[in-house]
């Protein structure tokens, strides 16, 4: 049996291929047609040859488990994709970049004279209380004055149409090789699609990556050292460390391959002796980067990088501190801060968002918890999180618990009914929740993916969408013209 | 090319080595003993004081019972010089840098040491010893080829075929010297024949038996013997063969005038050893050989000083980039 969009139901869903049953979007035509025009061995043997080229790529993943130590898993893609006409992705992408430059002014005035507070559009106790503000980068002054040079935003769609950003990560980011790894393969299976599509290409971040780091080089050589800092094959991203290190033609390197002299200069370990370090993209959480300066039982860091970094004599990107504004409270406040810094409105809105720290919100997020989703304001990956209308009145009762006891960690929002995208479930094609995870990149210049990486929630009506809790991954083309 | 990286691909070259070689010795002993009386068979203890584990097994174990030094020698993970102790650690190098070593290596030493941990009870068992570890060391023989027919000769290649050779050498070395040990000059004892036999396996476990045949076209004897395990020129486990073939590889490095220094000495050492007088005094010979060990560690800590533990700046690599603003 063939794909039949008739019987496609998508009632109360706001779906990104088809305005309802039998009536693809307009800028999915090309795509639904021709999948249509597959019979369903052809479709199934389609996700079968991406799901081998992922085999044979070696795409993975890696979960940790009690019972089993780390384990590589192959990386999960659908191939029917998502698609987003270009002139709407436009809008996004001012959007981003709009924020993500606000984010940073944001940072640097944190770090050195606090004018958003002072002036009064920002709290004091959001800021004392906040766990990855880090008082050793106070009056720091990183290249360009930009802190977060590497951002991935989490954008979702409502049931309504409106695009908003759930939240934006600004410690280390990862997925964009699952980005990158998704095109090459369903570039493979759905090689007609491409030569007519108007599919805009993905594949510049790589380069646009290197020259983003390489302009933060404190000397002028004429080929700065940028290397890649991993905390080892054991971390789940080292895939994508290793990936990313590989297409940019760097070095990938651990801690301890790296050293710092005593006149705060950063080496690395070679063969042909040591070689200066001028740029670090490092994957390693600020607590663990340096256990001169940080946590002192960091065996992943480099003892003394904190202090280069502050000479002047190596760039870190992301900068040491940068996180103070990937907090879920400080969230709430991007739009007053694009406002504060840029005079301008945000592009793109937020989730609304109830700060359990103002007692009038925190009293109406106890009475609807079970309406809402409450997080705590450092958490990333989906962890510690309360999902209201799937809870269990136990689980309500221990978070109204945990909110009374610390109302700045917490924060709500109402549920937001993802968008879906038709996914391959078993042997039929039905909609599927997803997200979409663009990375911008920030220096000299400012760059942002065309698209990034939509995930999805494989689990029927699940909003859930992260890999390591079951989630799945979607190619995202972003259409010219005609569509595809 | 990052030092840690160097020192994988050198490790990864000693432990496959390692694992292929303790499966030599094994199948070879089990051998040996079929063919010599109750009386003079020297058992299964010298294949621990081979692997100079001595200390870690009378830990464990109260005799030297076939069962337990194959147990420990195979499958022991107390040992970390058994078979899939090696395996592991291999893998566990391997697994750091599967972006330089062709993937097929890596997919090899996987299954490999997947295979040696799944199949252990076949490996403890008589019958199934000969053929599990004749499928590991075809497996580590598969993995030089690999490294020599898909890997370019690059820095890599070069320290992953010294950690190999080096490797080889001290075994050559200590087969040597243990077995020796326990075995009487021929001219005193009147036992020719059984001395004979055990010289022959000394050569097997070196796989050296046949070529000794075609090369040296004489009995088989303790000072044809030695003279062919130390200096044959072409027999690639011959000591010589491994200082020139050491020395070959550090030639393509960088800086490696130290290590060469000490690969010098060495050769120095194995060139004017008396055989004669070895081949008829114990004591001479295991003297030499301790001469050898000490050597072939001295190249280890030449080479590991000079390439994967570096701290002093004043190591700076001579063509680094011109500062303008630093």
């Amino acid at each position: 049996m063939t794909i039949r969009w008739r019987d496609y139901k998508v009632e109360g869903l706001y779906d990104e291929i088809m305005k309802g049953a039998g009536r693809p979007r307009e800028h999915a035509r090309l795509l639904t047609r021709y999948l249509a025009s597959l019979d369903e061995d052809e479709l199934f043997s389609i996700q079968a040859a991406a799901e081998l080229s992922i085999k044979e790529m070696g795409i993975t993943f890696t979960v940790y488990s009690q019972e089993e130590g780390s384990i590589d898993r192959s990386w999960p893609l659908d191939v029917i994709p998502r698609v987003m006409p270009a002139d709407e992705w436009r809008r996004i992408e001012a959007g981003l970049k709009q924020r993500v430059h606000a984010l940073n002014l944001f940072i640097n005035d944190i770090y050195h004279k606090q004018k958003i507070i002072k002036d009064g559009k920002f709290p004091r106790e959001v800021l004392t209380k906040s766990v990855n503000f880090r008082k050793e980068c106070v009056g720091v002054d990183p290249p360009q004055g930009v802190w977060a040079h590497i951002c991935g935003s989490d954008l979702v769609r409502d049931s309504d149409g409106t695009v908003y950003v759930l939240e934006d990560n600004l410690r280390v980011p990862s997925g964009v090789s699952y980005m990158l790894e998704n095109r090459q393969v369903v570039k493979r299976v759905f090689p007609e699609l491409f030569e007519n599509g108007g599919i805009l290409p993905v594949d510049d971040y790589p380069s646009q990556l290197f020259d983003c780091l390489a302009a933060l080089s404190p000397r002028r050589a004429k080929t700065p050292e940028v290397v890649v800092l991993t905390p080892g094959i054991y971390n789940s991203a080292y895939f994508e460390h290793s990936y990313i290190a590989q297409q940019m033609g760097c070095e990938l390197v651990e801690g301890s391959d790296l050293m710092v002299s005593d006149d705060d200069i950063v080496y690395m370990r070679t063969i042909d002796g040591l070689s200066r370090v001028d740029v670090i993209y490092r994957r390693i959480d600020d607590l663990f980067l340096d256990p001169e300066a940080f946590r002192k039982d960091s065996m992943l860091g480099v003892p003394g990088l904190v202090r280069a970094w502050k000479a002047g004599n190596v760039a870190l990107a992301n900068a040491p501190g940068a996180g103070v504004a990937d907090d879920k409270v400080v969230y709430a406040y991007v739009p007053d801060i694009i406002r504060y810094y840029l005079n301008e409105e945000a592009i793109l809105p937020n989730v609304p968002t109830y700060l359990c720290i103002d007692n009038k919100s925190q009293k109406h997020v106890l009475k609807n918890l079970a309406k809402m989703v409450v997080k705590p304001a450092n958490e990333s990956g989906g962890y510690g999180m309360l999902v209201g209308p799937v809870s269990t009145k136990k689980e309500r009762d221990a978070m109204a618990r945990r909110i009374k006891k610390d109302p700045r960690n917490f924060i709500a929002q109402p549920v937001i009914t993802l968008s879906t995208v038709p996914s391959i479930v078993g042997k039929h094609v039905e909609p599927r929740h997803v997200d979409l995870r663009p990375f911008i990149l920030s220096s000299d210049q400012m760059h942002v993916t065309m698209g990034g990486l939509t995930r999805v929630a494989m689990r029927k009506g699940s909003l859930v969408v992260n890999s390591s809790q079951g989630g799945g991954s979607k190619d995202t083309w972003i259409v010219e013209g005609g569509g595809a | 090319m990052l030092s840690r990286v160097g020192e994988n691909l050198y490790w990864l070259g000693r432990y496959m080595e390692r694992a292929e070689n303790t499966g030599r010795i094994i199948n070879v002993n089990g051998n040996l003993l079929l063919d010599l009386p109750k009386g003079i068979a020297p058992g299964w203890q010298p294949l621990i004081e081979i692997t100079g584990s001595g200390d870690i097994y009378r830990k464990a174990y109260n005799d030297f019972e076939e069962r337990n030094v194959v147990r420990f020698l195979v499958g022991d993970n107390q040992n970390p010089g058994s078979i899939i102790s090696s395996l592991s650690l291999a893998r566990e190098n391997a697994r750091t840098i599967r972006d330089i070593i062709p993937r097929e290596s890596w997919e090899l030493i996987n299954e490999l040491y997947h295979y040696a941990r799944e199949n252990v009870q076949a490996g403890l068992s008589k019958r199934g010893r000969y053929d599990y570890l004749k499928r590991i060391i075809r497996a580590a023989q598969t993995f030089v080829g690999l490294s020599d027919g898909a890997m370019s000769a690059d820095a890599g290649h070069e320290f992953l075929c010294i950690g190999r050779i080096l490797e080889r050498a001290d075994m050559t070395t200590r087969i040597i010297d243990v077995r020796s040990a326990s075995l009487i000059p021929a001219e005193t004892s009147g036992l020719l024949p059984f001395e004979n036999i055990q010289w022959i396996s000394v050569l097997k476990s070196l796989t050296a038996y046949q070529m000794y045949r075609q090369h040296v076209q004489a009995r088989v004897r303790r000072a044809e013997a030695l003279r062919f395990l130390l200096l044959d020129k072409a027999f690639p486990r011959s000591v010589y063969r491994c200082v020139v073939l050491v020395d070959e590889s550090l030639q393509e490095l960088s800086r490696s005038d130290g290590p060469r220094e000490a690969v010098k000495r060495l050769k120095k050492v194995v060139k004017i050893g008396d055989v004669a007088k070895m081949s008829e005094s114990n004591s001479a010979l295991h003297e030499f050989i301790d001469q050898l060990q000490i050597e072939l560690g001295q190249i280890h800590n030449e080479i590991s000083r000079t390439y994967f533990h570096i701290d002093e700046p004043m190591q700076l690599q001579s063509q680094s980039q011109t500062s303008v603003t630093a």
